[in-house]
């Protein structure tokens, strides 16, 4: 049988996307793996893979053509041994692109971003003209349940609809986004449940022995927020080396008078006061992307990255910036064990305004971080070390890390992200300024 | 020679088969139906529409020597078994003629003859005129199935019936064993008992008519007990024979013991056997279990360009599923995307007196599944209309998901419950939740308004009981 081949979701929120460049040709041959075309989604450019064999036996929409709704065959691929020339294609549905539509429709709606405990998903489809979510009374109803945005599933019951099917992930023959792993080990993980959009469907088989485990509820939650991030959020990088040596000290010190209370400070707790104190400084770098919004936030949250089996979840202390270190530092253990025992209320990991994640302790020298949206920086820490390091224009023995802060380039300017990496710097190198 | 060379040849022109050729017309497929003794199939011919003709019949008959209940006399009631089976043969006659319009209609190219797969895109057609070779990229097969006769004691026709033998009957049976209670046996059952005769049925599960609801099989036993029939359920006919006179059945019943009956026929419906044979699908390498061709969603079989469709593949083998999957099938070949047909949403209609009505999961098996189920009941007692036809005796029952809301199943019984499990039906399908159905107005008086109360019994407010 032919096989058709339609306009992927790329993104969990791509409705639509330009099919910039086809990269064959009809008559061509091409088997799993291929490039076969690019597509462009108002963020990205993005590479069509070919997942089944055979012969281009005909492309259906000219390269170039704009608002290719997703779902629309795009061209037929002939099977192994079928005549390519009588692999018809379907009276395929009109790509039917409405120019207006586009115009009107906004962007993704930053209604969501930072609330603590995000509003259920609103019942009601219509939500502007042009821009009417198909869904059935259940299917709606099980997602406001779950905390599930509709504008991210694919539909597949009648024109489109969303069915009950579609939100547990199992519909048949769904339109399978090219799988995009999440590659960096980052925090991001909210579980607020919601299935990744059809993940990729067929994983080719190629005799290796194996065995599928179906993924939980946590790894659709970081698939899902890991591959929108990448996606959807341009990252920069910037990386700092600072010395830790002054800030050693002073822990030791500070440990030593808190021993009494019970309280013993890590580096992490530290760190989590020099970033909120830095945000508060460089507010720039405190914000949410919200396509036709930028949001400002005046208290800086910071979402902590905690690994706990099966996944990892980011409890969050709350306007850091205005908390001793002491007090960071019982919150932190105290959200850390609920964590572990996986009994963090939706409040305590919803929300934040920056995160950090420390990978120090693994002896990571230096790594970048994927950004937990709708967060616009997270930094990523790596070990302190002894290094030779300049000091006073002599070379000595220092303690030094590698900072590394990842930016959403569509919120943040690589200056302003260069001044919060210089801020943080030298908070962590002068460190008496976190304990005023 | 006339070109005999298709897009798509249907094999076979049931409800599955003459529906899949309109549909491929419509869609610019040039198309050709085969089809061996009648167009329309069994449906048309000898089951679904002959049938209701009968009861039809049947059930003025039963108004008629009931006329009294209502203030009306009606006397010297008889009935006269061979005109009400030359109307049953009329209807049949007159759809069978409408399905060879239809093709006519939409160009579709009927060859009458046996018709046999003899490669992928080849069949070859026997008909009266001699043997012709067609082919088509797609063919669909949807030869339908036949009863399944006792092994013991094959069908004569004389005193043995299948439903084909019970259709057009010799004479008016005067006792009667029907082994069997699924959707065909009750009918006949229902059918005969109405128009006089002595009716036995024998079940070799629990309850009646198995597939429902058990609290549906329960009213029915004893409805039907009320009428006169006698019943036995976990029990099985282990010898039958025809006599000069009638049938001598040995029935073991549920407590063991063997009895021995007299009859003057029997029918046998005990199930259906696929049409497979004979049409070169063993050759191709087409995959069946248990005699039923395989099929994916799109009612594809595991041989490109070979689908199949209605009672030929799996179950519920009823012809509303046939026609679903023939749209299905040819909208596939026909490259567009239909969505696969959700099993549980499809209905299935009785039409023995009192009639029943399904649609999705009894209550037994939702919590099976593991279902949180909250179910309700409202009896036709609480019905106005149906106190006012004297058709007070049924219910309406509903099985919610208590978690999501969801209708899972939904099981009548009653006056014209078949007429009204669409509503059912459609919401099941549409996926309302039970906010829907409440907040949905229901016309009064009616029956219907037992549908509205049958999901406020779910949620424990029923407004008339």
């Amino acid at each position: 049988m032919p096989i058709e081949l339609k306009m992927p979701a790329l993104s969990p929120t791509m409705e639509e996307g330009t099919l910039a460049k086809w990269l064959v040709k009809e008559g061509d041959t091409v088997k799993s793996g291929d490039l076969l075309a690019e597509i462009e989604t108002d963020k990205a450019t993005m590479e069509f893979e070919a997942i089944d064999e055979g012969v281009v036996s005909q492309i259906l929409v000219a390269e170039g053509t704009d608002n290719v709704k997703v779902g629309t065959v795009i061209a037929v691929i002939a099977g192994e041994g079928e005549d390519a020339s009588s692999a018809k294609a379907a009276p395929a549905p009109a790509p039917a692109p409405a120019a207006e539509a586009k115009a009107e429709t906004p962007a993704p709606a930053p209604a969501a971003a930072p609330a603590p405990t995000p509003a259920p998903a609103p019942a009601a489809a219509p939500t502007a003209s042009g821009d009417r979510i198909k869904a059935s009374p259940l299917a709606k109803r099980l997602a406001a349940e779950q905390g599930i945005d509709l504008k991210t599933l694919t539909g597949t019951g009648p024109g489109g609809r969303i069915v009950k099917a579609d939100l547990e992930g199992a519909a048949a023959g769904a339109v399978a986004p090219a799988a995009v792993a999440p590659a960096a080990a980052a925090p991001a993980a909210a579980p607020t449940a919601a299935p990744a959009p059809a993940a990729a469907g067929a994983i080719p088989d190629f005799g290796i022995p194996h065995e599928d485990e179906k993924l939980s509820g946590m790894r659709k939650t970081i698939a899902r927020r890991l591959s929108q991030s990448m996606q959807e959020s341009p990252h920069i990088y910037l990386t700092v080396d600072i010395r830790l040596d002054a800030l050693l000290k002073l822990r030791g010190e500070l440990n030593a008078s808190l021993e009494s209370r019970g309280v013993k400070l890590s580096v992490n707790d530290m760190l989590i006061k020099a970033l909120a104190v830095a945000l508060e400084r460089v507010p720039a770098c405190n914000v949410s992307f919200g396509g036709d919004v930028m949001r400002k936030y005046s208290r800086a949250d910071i979402s902590v990255a905690v690994s706990i089996p099966g996944g990892l979840i980011t409890p969050i202390i709350v306007d850091a910036g205005s908390k001793s270190m002491s007090k960071i530092s019982t919150e932190m253990s105290e959200l850390a064990a609920k964590a572990k025992e996986g009994k963090l209320q939706p409040s305590e990991y919803q929300g934040g305004t920056a995160s950090i994640s420390n990978m120090g302790m693994m002896g990571i020298k230096q790594f970048t971080a994927v950004i937990n949206p709708p967060q616009a920086m997270i930094m990523a820490i790596g070990a302190g070390e002894k290094r030779p390091y300049v000091v006073d224009d002599a070379l000595a023995i220092a303690t030094v890390m590698s900072a590394t802060g990842s930016f959403d380039h569509r919120a943040i300017d690589g200056a302003d992200g260069a001044l919060l990496m210089k801020t943080f710097k030298e908070l962590v190198e002068s460190p008496l300024g976190l304990v005023a | 020679m006339a070109d005999t060379n298709y897009d798509l040849i249907v094999l076979g022109s049931g409800p599955g088969g003459y529906v899949a050729a309109i549909r491929a017309a419509q869609l610019g497929l040039k198309t050709a139906i085969v089809e061996r003794e009648n167009l329309g199939g069994i449906c048309l011919n000898w089951g679904c529409i002959p049938t209701k003709a009968l009861l039809r019949s049947a059930e003025i008959y039963h108004y008629m020597q009931h006329a009294g209940d209502y203030g009306l006399i009606a006397q010297q009631i008889s009935a006269d078994i061979d005109a009400v089976v030359k109307r049953s043969r009329g209807v049949a006659k007159q759809l069978s003629q409408g399905v060879a319009f239809l093709m006519k209609k939409h160009k579709i190219t009927v060859h009458m003859g046996e018709g046999r797969l003899t490669a992928p895109g080849k069949l070859e057609v026997k008909g009266e005129k001699g043997t012709e070779t067609l082919t088509a990229k797609n063919i669909i097969v949807a030869t339908g199935a036949r009863a399944r006769d006792l092994p013991f004691a094959p069908a004569d026709g004389k005193r043995i019936w299948t439903y084909r033998h019970a259709l057009v009957p010799p004479e008016m049976p005067k006792k009667l064993l029907v082994i069997g209670s699924g959707a065909i046996g009750i009918e006949f059952a229902s059918f005969y008992k109405d128009m006089g005769c002595d009716v036995t049925v024998v079940e070799m599960l629990d309850r009646l008519v198995p597939v429902e609801d058990a609290d549906v099989s329960a009213f029915l036993e004893k409805a039907l007990k009320k009428q006169g029939m006698t019943i036995f359920t976990g029990a099985g006919v282990e010898e039958l024979k025809a006599t000069a006179t009638g049938v001598t059945a040995k029935i073991k019943t549920k407590d063991g013991k063997t009895e021995s009956a007299q009859f003057s026929h029997a029918i046998v419906a005990i199930g259906i056997v696929p049409n497979t044979e004979n049409i070169g699908l063993e050759a191709l390498g087409v995959k069946t279990t248990k005699g039923h061709i395989d099929t994916d969603a799109m009612c594809r079989t595991n041989v490109p360009g070979i689908w199949a469709i209605g009672d030929v593949t799996a179950p519920p083998w009823l012809a509303h599923k046939a026609m679903h999957e023939s749209v299905i099938s040819v909208e596939a070949i026909a490259g567009n995307h239909p969505h696969a047909m959700d099993p549980r949403n499809i209905p299935g209609c009785t039409y023995c007196r009192p009639q029943i009505a399904s649609v999705g999961l009894t209550e037994a098996k939702a919590k099976e599944l593991g279902y949180e189920v909250k179910a309700g009941t409202f009896p036709f007692i609480g019905n106005g209309k149906a106190i006012a036809l004297g058709e007070a005796e049924g219910f309406t029952k509903t099985v919610f998901d208590a978690k999501t809301g969801e209708l899972l199943g939904a099981h009548m019984i009653g006056a014209e419950v078949t007429e009204l499990i669409q509503g059912y039906t459609i919401g099941k399908t549409a996926e309302l939740v039970e906010d829907d159905f409440i907040g949905t107005v229901f016309p009064h008086p009616t029956l219907s308004e037992t549908m509205h109360e049958g999901v406020l019994a779910a949620f424990g407010r029923p407004l008339h009981i």
